[in-house]
């Protein structure tokens, strides 16, 4: 099936509308620094204030949502394609409850108050950590193996996190945890950014590496191999790419899902089912699509700012189900 | 271009699928690998193309070592089809064949003019270009082989391996698949077939290689190699050759 829009059209079309969606989430805000506070401040003699609230606050929030929400959409799409099912996200390889863990040990520890940027290192870690457990597993195993190891990872990661909760020495940490645990963008820094950006990036050309290859599995893993595809340094760059990246994401935002399934699912069609012209695309969908649900979480309010994962988990869920709905003749086929 | 395989074994937990076999496969000939199911063949052909590693043996391409070549180079040189059919996601055929390319183009290159020309003489080769802009998945049996074919021809490799081209076919689609492999050899390039029809394999290949419990038991042309005594002793079938059939 051809693609019903020109790929440079489509990516141009997308970048446009991340460049938008940034641009309103520098300048929309809660009720006490709105846009029309901000451009009113700005017009009188309080414009230092307004500024510093867009360096300092909106900034590095904007920025994380962007680059977050694009490590998730394309780190879904490259492992879609490496899998070759469309049900895969960066969760089910372990990676990104790895990275949770990480952080809540931080924070249950203590640690996370004793050193800046403790928390995010610890998912890091907790991150890579995983990433090279797989690495041991499935060096000799195919997909499954890393399937079924990455659902026992991320069931040991669940677990070991309820018992951090369960042992939180009070109600207090526990809900901190609880916090942390549904993600959200709010309140982060610029360190926090520094951090994370650098990483974020390097995932991103790793997984880039592995565009070609995952075009030649369409056609299974035997004639790829045929073709010249290294199955064993495929596998190496998808899981790398997608611990760095995912991790690192996770590890300042906490766990922030359905992006990484969702997006690609939307453009798979838009970008003619190619799984390398599916990766940048998604990406940018990814950015857009976590910049909008952060935008519209400080723009709806319930009493208190709605978590960030908490919005793409309410958004996402019925729309998968109604993804499944509808494509379910062509996923049995 | 010729391609040899010399003492090949192939071991998986101390049972030895492949024991020392040797064969060979030269431009312009069209060569049937035949025997029963469990012999080997599909393991062999994996071993020589060097996706399957190997306990003892070398290939050679041209007498030199095939196998320590890049992955891609390699590629370039020998084709090949593997026995699965199954294509992910919606891709178009022309798409499904342009994969053929993979191992000519750089890691983020794009088609080149040339890629597309021989993408164009592939779809021509099985008479595909009717399908070009439909989805694989929705394709029929016959119309999946011809163009998981094409993307094998695609590649313009010297030689050329095909695990079971013909399976699951109607006879039309088999004739089909068979005349386009033999136009194939007789363009110049070496095409190794891994085939279970003997009729079929009797009437087209110049030669038969007959593996059975991992060793090559017989190499030489068709009406040789297809005698009653290997019918028994290899298929455990009484009966007279082909040719005598038909």
């Amino acid at each position: 099936m051809k693609p019903p829009v020109p790929y440079p059209l489509l990516i141009a079309g997308l970048a446009v509308f991340v460049v938008a969606l940034a641009f309103l989430s520098m300048i929309v805000g809660p009720a006490t620094a709105g846009t029309f506070e901000l451009f009113d401040m700005m017009a009188h003699e309080k414009a230092d204030v307004a500024w510093m609230i867009m360096r300092e606050v909106r900034l590095p929030r904007t920025a994380l949502a962007l680059l977050v929400g694009m490590t998730l959409g394309l780190a879904g799409a490259a492992l879609q394609g490496f899998l070759r099912n469309p049900l895969a996200d960066p969760g089910i390889v372990g990676v990104s409850p790895a990275a949770s863990l990480g952080a809540v040990l931080a924070l249950y520890t203590g640690l996370s108050t004793a050193i800046p940027l403790a928390l995010p290192l610890m998912g890091i870690l907790g991150a890579l950590l995983c990433a090279l457990l797989l690495h041991g597993l499935a060096r000799r195993g195919g997909v499954l193996t890393l399937v079924l190891a990455g659902v026992a990872v991320s069931s040991l990661c669940a677990a070991l996190m309820s018992l951090a909760l369960n042992l939180s020495p009070n109600p207090y940490a526990a809900a901190e945890i609880m916090f942390w645990l549904m993600g959200s963008v709010t309140d982060r820094s610029m360190d926090h950014l520094l951090l994370a950006g650098p990483l974020m990036a390097l995932g991103w050309l790793i997984l880039a590496a592995s565009a070609r290859s995952l075009d030649a599995l369409s056609l299974g893993e035997e004639a790829a191999a045929g073709l010249g595809v290294n199955l064993a340094r495929t596998r190496t760059l998808v899981i790398t790419g997608t611990a760095i990246s995912v991790g690192a994401g996770t590890a300042v935002t906490g766990g922030i899902g359905f992006i990484g399934l969702v997006v690609p699912h939307i453009l798979r069609p838009l970008v003619g089912h190619t799984p390398s012209r599916l990766l940048l695309a998604s990406a940018l969908g990814g950015g857009a699509l976590l910049l909008a649900a952060d935008i519209l979480v400080r723009v709806v309010m319930f009493g208190s700012e709605l978590k960030l994962g908490v919005l793409t988990a309410l958004i996402g869920a019925p729309f998968f189900l109604w993804l499944i709905f509808r494509a379910r003749t062509e996923l049995e086929s | 271009m010729k391609l040899e395989g010399k003492g090949i074994s192939v071991e998986i937990r101390e049972r030895e699928l492949v024991s020392g076999a040797s064969l060979h496969l030269s431009g312009g000939e069209l060569v049937g690998l035949i025997g029963p199911n469990g012999a080997g063949k599909s393991t062999l052909l994996r071993a020589m193309l060097g996706i399957r590693d190997t306990s003892a043996g070398e290939v050679l391409l041209d007498s030199k070592a095939f196998l320590s070549l890049p992955a891609r180079e390699r590629a370039r040189y020998v084709a090949f089809l593997p026995q699965e059919r199954r294509v992910e996601w919606r891709l178009p055929a022309y798409d499904i064949v342009m994969l053929g390319r993979y191992p000519h183009q750089a890691t983020f290159g794009s088609a080149s003019s040339e890629d597309r020309a021989a993408v164009n003489r592939a779809l021509d080769a099985v008479d595909g270009h009717e399908l070009r802009d439909r989805p694989v998945a929705v394709l029929s049996g016959g119309e999946r082989t011809r163009i998981l074919l094409a993307r094998a021809l695609a590649v313009e490799a010297p030689l050329l391996l095909v695990d079971e081209p013909t399976a699951a076919l109607d006879p039309y689609h088999q004739l089909h698949v068979m005349e386009i492999l033999r136009d194939r050899a007789r363009s110049g390039a070496g095409v190794l077939a891994v085939m279970h029809d003997l009729a079929l394999a009797e009437r087209f290949m110049d030669r038969l290689i007959v593996m059975n419990s991992g060793s090559i038991v017989a190499d030489g042309p068709p009406r040789s190699v297809l005698t009653p005594e290997l019918l028994a002793s290899v298929y455990r079938i009484a009966g007279s050759p082909p040719q005598r059939l038909a």
